[in-house]
């Protein structure tokens, strides 16, 4: 079973290509809010919606303590546990800023991910298409995109 | 501690031929204290290098023949030394032709540095 799933396609190669390098179990790129745009090692919708919540919001928490101390923002978070970290950091694409969350165990490091984090931004934004026309929010639509996000996602 | 460490890979790198020494954390290949030449990425031979070692170590422990003392792995445009030592790895970029004995033993100077 494919392990790397995109909402987006051009995301699908840069983000292979990050997994394979940097050994990363589990992988997601998503909005600040918390949309996922693509994944890596998730099998199953519950986990990875509540990872992308947690995540966006961990960034968020900390863009507002840097902003506290006078700091733009944080490049990058490593959460470092006893068999696992977790890597968060964002990047700025023509389409806006991408979040990426990356768990990593004892294979790679944080020096790996973030050596490798390096070439995905550029490569996520090599291979970014150019600003598409935003569409108004209506809620079927809303409902039916998010089952869709879903469905590509999962393979579905 | 750390000027220490520093002045030892000084001495280091102030052999003909090294382009570069590094003490790097084994767990997270990230720079303890370096001093490497402009054109090297020290971030990415930390993370690589750390990386190397792990891996040489897991492969040594499943051959049985003990934990890995020191690598030095040729490549065609220079050579990689590699010396584990407690929980971090000093490494050292220099050329192909480098008196690999000297650097050994600046190295292992180095390594009786850290704690």
């Amino acid at each position: 079973m494919k392990q790397t799933r995109a909402v987006e396609p051009w995301m699908m190669e840069p983000l292979e290509r990050f997994v394979t390098e940097a050994d990363a179990r589990l992988t997601l790129i998503m909005t600040p809010s918390g949309q996922v745009l693509a994944q890596h090692g998730f099998t199953r919708a519950v986990d990875i919606m509540a990872a992308a919540a947690l995540g966006a919001a961990i960034v968020s928490s900390t863009r507002e303590i840097a902003s506290a101390i006078g700091e733009n923002g944080f490049r990058a978070l490593n959460h470092q546990g006893v068999r696992h970290g977790v890597f968060l950091s964002e990047t700025d694409t023509p389409r806006g800023r991408l979040l990426a969350l990356v768990v990593y165990g004892s294979e790679s490091s944080v020096g790996l991910v973030q050596l490798f984090f390096e070439d995905l931004a550029r490569e996520l934004n090599e291979a970014c298409p150019q600003e598409i026309p935003q569409k108004a929010v209506i809620s079927a639509n809303f409902e039916r995109e998010l089952n869709e996000s879903l469905a590509s996602l999962f393979g579905r | 501690m750390t000027q220490a460490i520093k002045q030892a890979l000084d001495r280091v790198t102030r052999i003909s031929g090294v382009r570069g020494a590094l003490v790097v954390t084994g767990d997270d290949g990230l720079i303890v204290a370096d001093a490497v030449m402009e054109n090297i990425r020290g971030d990415a031979v930390a993370a690589l290098a750390a990386s190397f070692a792990g891996r040489m170590s897991r492969a040594c422990y499943a051959t049985g023949v003990g934990v890995p003392h020191f690598v030095q792995l040729q490549a065609a445009n220079g050579t990689l030394l590699v010396m584990p030592a407690a929980d971090v790895v000093i490494v050292v970029v220099a050329d192909k032709d480098v008196n690999v004995g000297l650097v050994r033993l600046e190295m292992l100077h180095a390594a009786e540095l850290v704690p």
